[in-house]
């Protein structure tokens, strides 16, 4: 897709991100005045007065309470004036109306991955919500409603070109706005210190037309295919994710794989896998290479990551990494 | 060029004396523990610093992997808790312990056997944090937030010995800082009012209250976590909130930035008046300032929590606080800046340092209020740019005062000047390296790219800002062991100090070059805040000057004023 922006905080691709790149240009503006006046009048005096020689000591001037309250005054000043800013740019990126109904998304930290459930959008088979990971589909043109929350310790869920930063926190929903003007592939990154594999715990949000995202959400939607007949490598590969146990953090709907119930998932839902491009918080692309790769050590792949290694042997790789490539 | 005042020689004490090992270990003297904790801050700088240069070597290239992952957390957990507590600290507390009691003209601390366990107290933490090497050391950053630092996240003995060696090393500062307050408060010498007190000590004994007030929030919240940890609480982690966390953290860790600043800001207002021959420009205004930073230090605090999801008045009640508490702090650069105008400047290396602190601590400020703006915060808090910041105050503010008065007090503490033929590359090296380190990582935390990461993917710009980082700072790594052969070559041939080499204006220049113990044998008379001045001026005394914020005191402007013109 598009290429990733260079300055994603200065490129912003959101009514609720652009605000704040204008108000950075006009804080950075009156800063680096302030800095090149202080500067300036640095150099100068050293300039002007460097000793030169002069025996004597040079006039004793102690101060000047009229110009000290004159520079106070002119720095509240600015301040005021960047307070206001500050105040109505809160209010245009974060609006406090609406932000109570059901969001349009659940977005969850996970060590160290994103899971995105879309809680309107319930599958025909009632079996729980559409949910994906590391990659966020959104429709463009529209503010969503996102709540931000975390399975295990804060993150922080940041994508500069569309919103807001916010952190997720358990036991606390946070919500915030995000919008997207046009399709694309925007960058994101956990970006609160989380433990080990902080540094991938990254995501793309792709944002989509409203139609291509509908069709996305009614694919998602839908069961996992059965393994096409015949192919006995990707029927073999659908055994053994069961009985390996791989549903124990997994949930793959369609062969009756949970993830953990109870804890919420452990590892992302694996139900549409293969129309995923990055996997593992971005450590690696989605190709069946690096899925044999990850499948054979995870560990080794992401040390720390919280997926146990199998010790499968090549044919038992092959046939998962078949399996999971057909779950479009 | 210019160059520096001709030393003058006088009979002074013996230039060391005699010293072994045990008298060092049982030494109550206000200077040795003074120049025990310098040594002490000067060693872990030393290991903070090699830490953060292998760390940079693993962010030199983007998917490098010189350290693992865990590796790279828990030498940065190291590094930021050595840095600000067994290195700055130790080293500000240093000038404090050795200056405060010279400067008001007071034989010793008031509890002298106190100070020391204060500094055993500090070095003893120091050993408990990097015992922790046996363990597996902490990882869960200096800032240790829960539930990340509980026991399921976090299961090695590490922050347990973290925790064990901040309350340590706290209570060494407490006890330090209520032993300050006492010394100002009681064994200042006849004469010398508050406000005749010179500016390091004044901001120092501020700077007491603020420890003392800061630090019980921290212990609070260390043995909390213990309490979570070792006993199974709930305070920050299964239904407790790991929010609270953060608030007792910060409420320790904002007042912490301004504890380290302000005795380096002190350091300034002694540098900046005596390289400039003259007065510091609104003394009551930078004494005074430093009352309201000390207070408002506390009412910011939330500004480290901007992106936990407050509800909107309080964040704006701690982006006004924020935004507030620029005044104070722009006031003093304004009169540091004053100071130099129509002076008689000599650059020499503590001035060297005192400038740039003044432009880097300035760019520091100033991002600093970025934050305070607070949908900025929103975009690049926890990014490259915050690492940006807090060095350019932390380090290019904090440390470089620290050699500015190193510098400067260095020949009032052995007795020699260090060599300026060494000071000036070193100083070279250490503020290229320090700026081409920092000022990228501005533009790198704009490029998306966030902190605490050990590594990060292959995107335009990343790999080659981040590989001019680590460059730089091995430019800074050799500057400062220029600075280090400096000491020691200096300390043992440098050439003889005198009591007043600067010719400077505050008591701890009236007595010999190093003091003895009882630090006078005679106290001038100390009749305003310059009583050196006084004595070498009988004509022109600070005392008899009718308004003292008149524009500019009598005397020597005719004859002076000429002399600027040419
Ligand atoms: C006065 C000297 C210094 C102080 C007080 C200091 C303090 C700190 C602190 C508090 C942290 C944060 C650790 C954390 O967030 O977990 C940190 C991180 C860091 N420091 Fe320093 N530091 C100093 C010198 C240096 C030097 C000399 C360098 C490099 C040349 C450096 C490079 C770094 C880096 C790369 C990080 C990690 C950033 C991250 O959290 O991702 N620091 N430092
Ligand atoms: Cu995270």
């Amino acid at each position: 897709m598009s290429a990733p922006a260079v300055l994603p905080t200065l490129q912003p691709a959101s009514p609720l991100a652009a605000p704040i790149t204008t108000l950075t240009y006009v804080t950075l503006g009156i800063g680096l005045a302030v800095f090149a006046l202080v500067t300036g009048l640095t150099f100068y005096f050293i300039w002007r007065y460097k000793h030169r020689g002069a025996d004597g000591e040079p006039p004793q001037i102690f101060g000047n309470a009229r110009d000290e309250i004159i520079w106070m005054g002119m720095a509240a000043g600015i301040l005021v004036f960047l307070f206001v800013l500050t105040w109505i740019t809160m209010n245009r990126i974060d609006p406090q109306a609406g932000q109570d109904g059901t969001p349009d998304l659940i977005v969850t930290g996970h060590q160290w991955f994103w899971e995105a459930d879309y809680p309107r959008a319930t599958n025909p088979a009632g079996m729980g919500v559409v949910s994906t990971a590391s990659e966020i589909h959104i429709p463009t043109g529209r503010k969503l409603l996102l709540e931000v929350g975390s399975a295990d310790v804060i993150h922080d869920f940041w994508v500069p070109q569309l919103a807001r930063k916010m952190d997720a926190i358990p036991g606390q929903g946070n919500r915030l706005w995000i919008q997207a003007d046009k399709p694309g592939t925007y960058l994101g990154a956990c970006s609160e210190f989380c433990g080990a594999q902080h540094a991938w715990m990254r995501f793309k949000v792709i944002a989509q037309t409203p139609q291509d995202f509908q069709a996305w959400l009614a694919r998602q939607a839908q069961q996992a295919a059965p393994p096409p007949p015949n192919q006995t490598d990707i029927e073999d590969g659908a055994g053994l994710f069961v009985r390996q146990g791989c549903g124990e953090c997994h949930t793959l709907r369609g062969i009756g794989a949970r993830g953990h119930a109870s804890q919420g998932s452990v590892g992302p839902d694996l139900t549409h896998f293969a129309s995923r491009g990055i996997i593992a918080g971005g450590v690696l692309d989605n190709t069946p290479e690096n899925l044999r790769r990850w499948l054979k050590n995870p560990q080794a792949v992401k040390p720390g990551v919280r997926m146990p290694n199998y010790r499968l042997n090549d044919a038992q790789l092959r046939q998962l990494t078949a399996y999971l490539e057909t779950l479009q | 060029m210019t160059t520096a005042p001709v030393p003058v020689e006088t009979a002074s004490a013996p230039l060391s004396r005699p010293r072994n090992l045990t008298r060092w270990l049982s030494t109550t003297d206000h200077k040795d523990i003074g120049m025990m904790y310098l040594a002490l801050g000067a060693l872990f700088f030393l290991i903070g610093g090699v830490e953060v240069l292998i760390m940079r070597l693993q962010l030199a290239r983007p998917g490098n992997t010189l350290l693992e992952a865990t590796t790279y957390n828990e030498f940065f957990t190291l590094h930021g808790t050595t840095m600000i507590f067994l290195a700055v600290m130790p080293m500000l507390l240093g000038f404090s312990n050795y200056l405060l009691p010279l400067q008001i003209g007071a034989k010793d601390m008031a509890f002298p056997r106190l100070n020391a366990f204060g500094f055993w107290l500090t070095a003893f933490g120091g050993i408990v944090l990097y015992l922790s090497l046996l363990e597996g050391p902490p990882d869960a950053g200096w800032f240790a937030y829960a539930p990340l630092s509980e026991r399921p996240f976090s299961s090695s003995l590490g922050t347990d010995f973290w925790a064990a060696a901040l309350l340590m090393m706290g209570m060494g500062t407490t006890l330090t800082a209520l032993n300050i307050i006492i010394t100002t408060a009681r064994y200042r010498a006849v004469g010398m009012g508050l406000w005749k007190m010179p500016l390091f000590s004044w901001m120092v004994f501020v700077n007491s209250f603020i420890i003392a007030f800061a630090l019980p929030s921290l212990s609070a919240a260390l043995i909390m976590l213990e309490v979570d940890r070792a006993l199974g609480g709930r305070f920050f982690q299964g239904g407790g909130s790991p929010v609270l966390w953060q608030h007792y953290f910060w409420l320790f860790g904002h007042p912490e930035v301004y504890i380290m600043v302000l005795p380096a800001w002190g350091i300034i207002s002694e540098v900046i008046p005596v390289f400039s021959r003259k007065p510091i420009f609104g003394y009551e205004f930078v004494a005074g300032s430093t009352v309201a930073i000390a207070v408002l230090s506390f009412a910011v605090y939330a500004h480290h929590m901007f992106a936990v999801g407050f509800a909107r008045p309080v964040n704006l009640a701690f982006a006004a606080s924020t935004m507030l508490i620029a005044i104070p702090t722009g006031i003093k650069v304004t009169n540091w800046v004053a100071t130099l105008w129509k002076g008689s400047i000599r650059m020499t290396v503590p001035m060297m340092y005192a400038i740039a602190f003044i432009v880097q601590f300035t760019f520091g400020g100033i991002t600093g209020v970025s934050f305070a703006v607070l949908p900025i915060d929103w975009q690049l808090t926890d990014s490259y740019y915050v690492v940006a910041h807090f060095h350019y105050v932390l380090m290019g503010g904090t440390l470089f005062a620290l050699l500015s008065g190193l510098h400067f007090y260095f020949p009032k503490m052995t007795g020699r000047m260090l060599s300026e033929g060494f000071g000036k590359p070193a100083f070279w090296m250490i503020t290229l390296g320090f700026n081409g380190v920092f000022l990228v990582q501005h533009a790198l935390g704009m490029m998306g790219m966030p902190r605490r990461v050990y590594t990060y993917p292959d995107l335009p710009g990343w790999g080659a800002l981040n590989m001019f980082s680590t460059v730089s700072a091995f430019v800074l790594g050799l500057g400062l062991v220029l600075t280090l052969i400096n000491i020691v070559i200096s300390w043992r041939i440098g050439r003889v100090a005198g009591d007043n080499p600067w010719q400077a204006w505050t008591l701890e220049w009236a007595t010999t070059s190093p003091p003895p113990k009882g630090n006078f044998v005679r106290l001038p008379p100390i009749k305003s805040s310059r009583p050196l001045w006084d004595l070498a001026h009988p004509e022109d005394p600070d005392h008899q000057r009718p308004t003292r914020h008149d524009q500019q005191g009598k005397g020597h402007i005719r004859l002076e004023e000429k002399d600027h013109e040419q």
